[in-house]
């Protein structure tokens, strides 16, 4: 006490005070120019090799599933009896299947119905989820309860029922698959929507939107969701793996899809009964199906490792 | 806690009543008939069939009575299978489901927990890396992918297990090894996880404040908090073990209930589908009832905050 007494005491004269040097004068200046938070997971993302190699993965084998059909001299569903089971060769590069199809032709036309679930599968259910989930947590009262009551009682709902009825009812196309992951998977997203929606709605940057006559769908889709985005990027990415895994599931068992349209699971449930004898007919699509699923699965944890620091392990 | 219960309890119970309703409707209300896709008979037939399984009743009166059958326990007579009852079925053939899947079950869970903690002591060295990498691949790579691997690799290459079949105890290894590792892969990071987070907890330093020895915090700390938030998984892997096989099944050609019920989606066979859709629907509700019960006595926080 006694000490800052004293320095208190001490006056000070426009004397004690110097200019600094010109050249000084810019050490508080911000030299570098400020990251924002979308360069920042950029850059993060190109540092790490995982995410780099894995990206690489899913391009290659998205630009073949796109390019790779048009450009293959065979049709992915014309038989030719003369040319079945046919090992891989300079002809028919991943041989040939039981009914003599090329399956160069048919892993690649495969490849677009299993990727295009698998982004499917994972896009719908977040967009029922923040629809729902959005209305529970801003409205509540009894919308929210109602909302919520559906999901505690839905969650229970074993996965297997909504497969069982959504086949029988839509047949089973990748449509079908689409609609019952989505059935199954809105529950989650909704839930975790609420919450968020709940967190942010009497913020004021929020409270200032609707003081000025924001609509609450506007508040909901204008200033709340995109708070919420980079963790529905993380979510998104991580459901395309099971997406994927839920389609080779149904088609493998003889619920998804079938013959002659084509799958990744569709090819390994073919391929499945006869492995022993043409191995290449399982172990192809498998071997795609897994390092698909490991690629995804890999990039997620780059992605949310990228998006949300705190989460890293 | 008796308010936990009977909230549970009415959920669990709308739930088994939601799941008979909608099925029951969604399935009667689907074009086509379950007789017209067998061999072309006569209409006289399909009328007298549809009369005799009362397929001809008003709707409401087929509901009042599936329900009624239902509170019996009675699924019902199949469309396909001429003269088996859906319950006759489901005793002959669940039995060997249930032994596999609960073969699996009791050799994932303490494998699970297990890797999980031994990652986590390790973090950062080769061992954690090992069982990260090993969990890695294990949810990456689908079930009827590593079916098949095992079974080329032991059975076709090595000659070790048999190739397929359910006759002895020597038959069941490969079809629960299979059928376990992706529970054990997923299990693992998430105990991983899970111990990682209670690594930092206050009552682990005061524990270590104390001088008790590092063993005895794993043990009386660590893994008594961590465990505590994987009991609702548990739920949610037997769904995942009885889908699992399904394929399990029809790769190592075992008698199991997985190849009836698909079956009977593909054949419109009404009261088979029905029945065994309730039938599991019952069997995973009852599961999670009993593991929420286990939950709530475990952890007193989730009786006061649901």
């Amino acid at each position: 006490m006694k000490d800052t007494a004293a320095v208190s005491s001490v006056t000070l004269t426009a004397e004690d005070f110097r200019p600094i040097p010109r050249e000084k004068r810019k050490a508080d200046a911000i030299v570098r120019p400020s990251v924002g938070y979308w360069a920042d997971v950029f850059r993060r993302i190109r540092q790490d090799k995982v995410a780099i190699i894995s990206l690489a993965i899913i391009a290659i084998i998205t630009l073949l599933a796109i390019f790779a059909p048009m450009f293959c001299p065979y049709d992915y569903e014309t038989n030719n009896l003369q040319a079945i089971n046919q090992p891989p060769s300079a002809e028919h590069w991943f041989g040939t299947d039981q009914l003599g199809r090329d399956l160069w032709a048919r892993v690649w036309t495969g490849a677009r119905v299993s990727l295009l679930i698998g982004l499917g599968g994972a896009i719908a259910p977040q967009i029922v989820g923040i629809f729902f989930g959005g209305i529970s947590g801003y409205f509540g009262g009894w919308v929210d309860m109602l909302i919520m009551r559906i999901i505690d009682v839905g969650v229970c709902i074993p996965e297997l029922v909504y497969i069982t009825l959504m086949m029988l009812l839509m047949g089973s196309g990748p449509l079908a698959i689409i609609v019952t992951i989505a059935l199954v998977g809105w529950m989650g997203s909704a839930r975790f929507i609420r919450g968020r929606v709940l967190q942010f709605k009497n913020r004021e940057f929020v409270l200032a939107a609707k003081s000025q006559g924001a609509s609450p769908m506007r508040q909901i889709f204008r200033y709340i969701l995109p708070n919420i985005l980079g963790q529905q990027v993380v979510s998104i990415t991580a459901a395309i793996p099971g997406a994927i895994f839920t389609e080779a599931y149904l088609s493998f068992i003889g619920l998804g899809i079938k013959s002659p349209t084509t799958s990744w699971g569709q090819l390994a449930q073919t391929g499945s009964s006869l492995y022993r004898l043409y191995p290449y007919q399982l172990w192809i699509p498998g071997a795609l199906i897994s390092i698909t699923i490991l690629a995804f699965y890999l990039f997620g944890n780059c992605l949310r490792d990228a998006l949300d620091p705190h989460l890293r392990d | 806690m008796g308010k936990y219960i009977l909230r549970r309890l009415i959920i669990s119970l709308i739930t088994i009543w939601l799941i008979a309703t909608c099925s029951f409707f969604l399935l009667r209300l689907l074009p086509g008939n379950p007789f017209a896709t067998d061999q072309l008979l006569p209409t006289e037939m399909v009328e007298q069939l549809m009369d005799y399984y009362g397929l001809n009743d008003p709707l409401w009166k087929q509901y009042l009575t599936f329900m009624q059958n239902l509170l019996h326990g009675n699924f019902g007579t199949s469309l396909k299978y001429a003269g088996q009852s859906v319950n006759g079925i489901i005793a002959e053939k669940f039995p060997i489901s249930a032994q596999l899947g609960l073969q699996a079950y009791i050799l994932s869970l303490p494998l699970g927990i297990l890797f999980g903690i031994l990652a986590a002591r390790h973090r950062g060295k080769a061992l954690d890396y090992s069982l990260v990498g090993f969990s890695v691949l294990g949810v990456s790579v689908p079930v009827f992918i590593i079916a098949s691997l095992l079974q080329y690799i032991f059975a076709i290459k090595l000659e070790i297990f048999p190739v397929a079949q359910w006759k002895s105890f020597w038959h069941t290894i490969l079809p629960t090894l299979t059928l376990s590792l992706g529970s054990i892969a997923g299990r693992t990071r998430t105990m991983r996880t899970l111990m990682l987070e209670v690594i930092s907890e206050d009552y682990v330093k005061t524990a270590k404040a104390k001088g008790l020895s590092s063993p005895q915090i794993v043990w009386r700390h660590q893994i008594r908090n961590a465990i505590i938030p994987m009991i609702p998984n548990l739920g949610m892997e037997i769904v995942g073990i009885l889908m699992g096989s399904f394929v399990v099944e029809q790769i190592f050609a075992i008698p199991g209930i997985g190849a009836y019920f698909v079956k009977s989606v593909t054949s419109l066979d009404y009261t088979m589908t029905l029945g065994l859709t309730v039938f599991f629907g019952v069997f995973v509700v009852g599961a999670n009832f009993i593991i929420d019960l286990i939950y709530g006595l475990v952890d007193p926080r989730i009786r006061v905050v649901k």
